[in-house]
């Protein structure tokens, strides 16, 4: 029967509470779940065991790149493509190509902060299940919820509800995938 | 008056002002700001957004005008060959400086009195640095061939000349504007689900969800949000340091005496922090009554904002000081003359005026009574404002008139059309401002739940 949801959903009023579900839901075991915040509650992605190591050496090496590209572009076009001597100035006059080249350090870097961010995130995301639980639109305004999703290995629907029931939240939801 | 923070004797309480007021919980936090949006806006609304809108109409007029008729129409001449429209163009990018250097700088400082102010100071950016990228479009003989800056193979054979400061000028400005963009944006995401979850038309679910790009609040992807966005506000500092600095570059690198001086890039960039915290009190002071912000503005901000005006203006006395100081200093006599001529030459009297509105008035902020009376940093605002415009158009104008050649020096005289744009273009900034006050929610709500949730758990 576990494929006919997603998984089960527990409502909690504040993210202390949240804190302490997510806490005792992984050291019953439980490995996939997620939790649910209207902003970033401090503590509950390490509570998660979350890491993510790769999203700022994208960001760097992304502005490394723009830059690099943005100052041997300007060097093509100064110094081989369409030489200009300016006041007598070295066809390469690479000080005055460096600021350019900042900027678009910048500007990479910038772009695969977004962009980073949202791919690792999977976003945008069109259709999600969680959204089918009926009380979920107000984890972006007043509520905390954490998610035990179905295809955890230890998920037993009525073993789960009972866990979940003993952490005292609000309320219990079946979630449709 | 409630926020008055006085006490029955009339004198100042020293006791800190929240930054928050208490009692706010994250569904009261949520209401307040989102109803702002997702209510229908009162008429007053209507008639500012009525009013500016018919300033956008004049503009349209004037700008058509000057596209047919070419820059003629403008008070500028041979000699003074940029007047209004340079003046305006830094004059806007000084406050568009602001905005994203107020956000970033202060999230990366960790400074509370941040969250309430941050997302209309990062729209106050966007709009004045958009407006300000026409001004050079608009001064330019032919329009119509701006695009030939960019760097693109064309059928002329021909390609920009990267040495030039114009042209870092434009890589910069687009630069700042879309990483501003993304900057504004990434803070709202969040935001934007709230007001998918709230909207009740199935218009507002349907924009405001495809704008949340489907963010659920799951706390992995905060934890990267947290990542990514404390590396754009790190990324936006240099950034914003860097526009302004080729914007001093523009005049520095030029042989005119008084523009070539190495002062120009630490100068325009504090001019611009400068100007930028005025407009944000003035806006601040506005959106705060107009839209009954008091829980989420306090006098906190002010005070903050007041110290951080105080600091600027300083350093701009120290400026406009050592500006003074060099020009005796090099023995340079145009230098030196183009000081006196500063002083005591057909524009002195701009010159003591805009002394008086950017180094006397803000020293008023030394006194906690000042930094408490919002109506007085309202009036010391505006007056910055006004007196950082003079100073751009001291430095363009004043400078431009007296050159080497004697026989060269001429005056400028503004024309109604100079006037029409200048108008016109504020009306358009106050007219975008109508637009994101209705459409966008003005305080970051993820924010402020958390900052609520840490002053809460602080005491």
């Amino acid at each position: 029967m576990t494929a006919e949801r997603y998984g089960l959903m527990a409502e909690f009023e504040t993210p202390e509470q949240l804190l302490e579900a997510v806490r005792r839901v992984r050291a019953a075991g439980y490995r996939r779940i997620d939790a649910y915040a209207p902003f970033a509650v401090e503590g509950l992605a390490e509570a998660l065991d979350f890491r993510e190591p790769r999203l700022p050496f994208i960001i760097l090496l992304c502005g490394a790149l723009s830059g690099m590209a943005a100052f041997l572009f300007q060097y093509y076009i100064a110094a081989i493509e369409f030489p200009l001597n300016v006041g007598g100035r070295p066809h390469n006059s690479w000080p005055t190509f460096t600021l350019i080249a900042f900027e678009f350090t910048v500007l990479g870097a910038a772009l695969a902060a977004f962009a980073g961010m949202l791919a690792f995130n999977r976003l945008p995301l069109p259709y999600h299940p969680i959204f089918n639980a009926g009380n979920f639109g107000q984890a972006s305004q007043d509520r905390f919820f954490l998610c035990v999703e179905a295809s955890d290995p230890l998920f037993e629907t009525q073993a789960t509800r009972q866990f979940l029931s003993d952490l005292h939240p609000l309320s219990i939801e079946d979630v449709a995938p | 008056m409630a926020d008055r923070n006085a006490d029955k004797a009339g004198r100042f309480v020293h006791e800190p002002v929240p930054v928050l007021l208490p009692g706010q919980t994250d569904a009261s936090i949520t209401r307040d700001i989102s109803d702002l949006v997702l209510t229908p806006p009162g008429r007053g609304w209507w008639i500012g957004f009525l009013l500016s809108s018919l300033t956008v109409l004049m503009l349209l007029g004037a700008v058509s005008y000057l596209f047919m008729q070419g820059v003629g129409i403008w008070g500028i001449n041979t000699t003074v060959v940029w007047g209004f429209d340079i003046t305006n163009y830094v004059w806007w990018i000084g406050i568009g400086n602001a905005g994203t250097l107020i956000s970033a700088m202060l999230y990366l400082t960790r400074q509370q009195w941040r969250t309430s102010i941050n997302r209309f100071a990062e729209a106050m950016t966007i709009f004045a640095a958009s407006i300000a990228g026409l001004f050079p479009i608009l001064h330019l003989g032919r329009p119509y061939t701006f695009y030939w800056l960019f760097p693109y193979p064309n059928i002329m054979g021909v390609w920009p000349q990267f040495r030039s400061p114009l042209m870092w000028d434009m890589f910069a400005i687009l630069t700042y504007i879309f990483v501003s963009i993304l900057f504004w944006y990434t803070g709202m995401i969040p935001d934007f689900a709230t007001l998918r979850d709230r909207a009740q038309s199935r218009f507002a679910q349907l924009i405001y969800g495809v704008l949340a790009l489907g963010w659920r609040g799951s706390a992995v992807h905060w934890a990267r949000y947290e990542r990514a966005y404390l590396i754009l506000a790190a990324l936006a500092v240099p950034l914003v340091v860097s526009v302004h600095s080729v914007v001093g570059y523009d005049f520095s690198i030029s042989v005119m005496p008084g523009w070539r001086s190495t002062i120009f890039s630490p100068y325009f960039v504090v001019g611009a922090m400068f100007s930028g915290f005025a407009m944000v009190i003035t806006l601040t002071a506005l959106l705060r009554a107009a839209f009954k912000l008091h829980a989420f503005i306090t006098l906190h901000h002010f005070d903050a904002m007041a110290k951080i005006l105080l600091t600027g203006s300083l350093i701009m006395g120290f400026s406009y000081g050592m500006e003074v100081f060099m020009a005796w200093y090099d023995g340079e006599a145009y230098d030196w003359q183009g000081i006196v001529n500063l002083m005591s030459g057909p524009y002195s009297t701009y010159y003591w005026f805009m002394l008086f509105c950017n180094v006397a008035v803000p020293q008023l902020c030394w006194s906690r009574r000042v930094r408490h009376s919002i109506a007085t940093l309202l009036a010391i605002s505006i007056l910055v404002n006004i007196g950082m415009w003079l100073e751009r158009y001291l430095i363009v104008v004043n400078t431009l008139g007296f050159g080497f050649l004697p026989s060269q020096r001429r005056l400028f005289f503004p024309t109604i059309w100079d006037f029409a744009i200048l108008l016109g273009m504020l009306g358009f900034f106050i007219a975008l401002f109508f637009l994101f006050a209705r459409f966008v929610p003005m305080i970051p709500m993820h924010e402020v739940r958390r900052l609520a949730h840490r002053l809460e758990k602080g005491k």
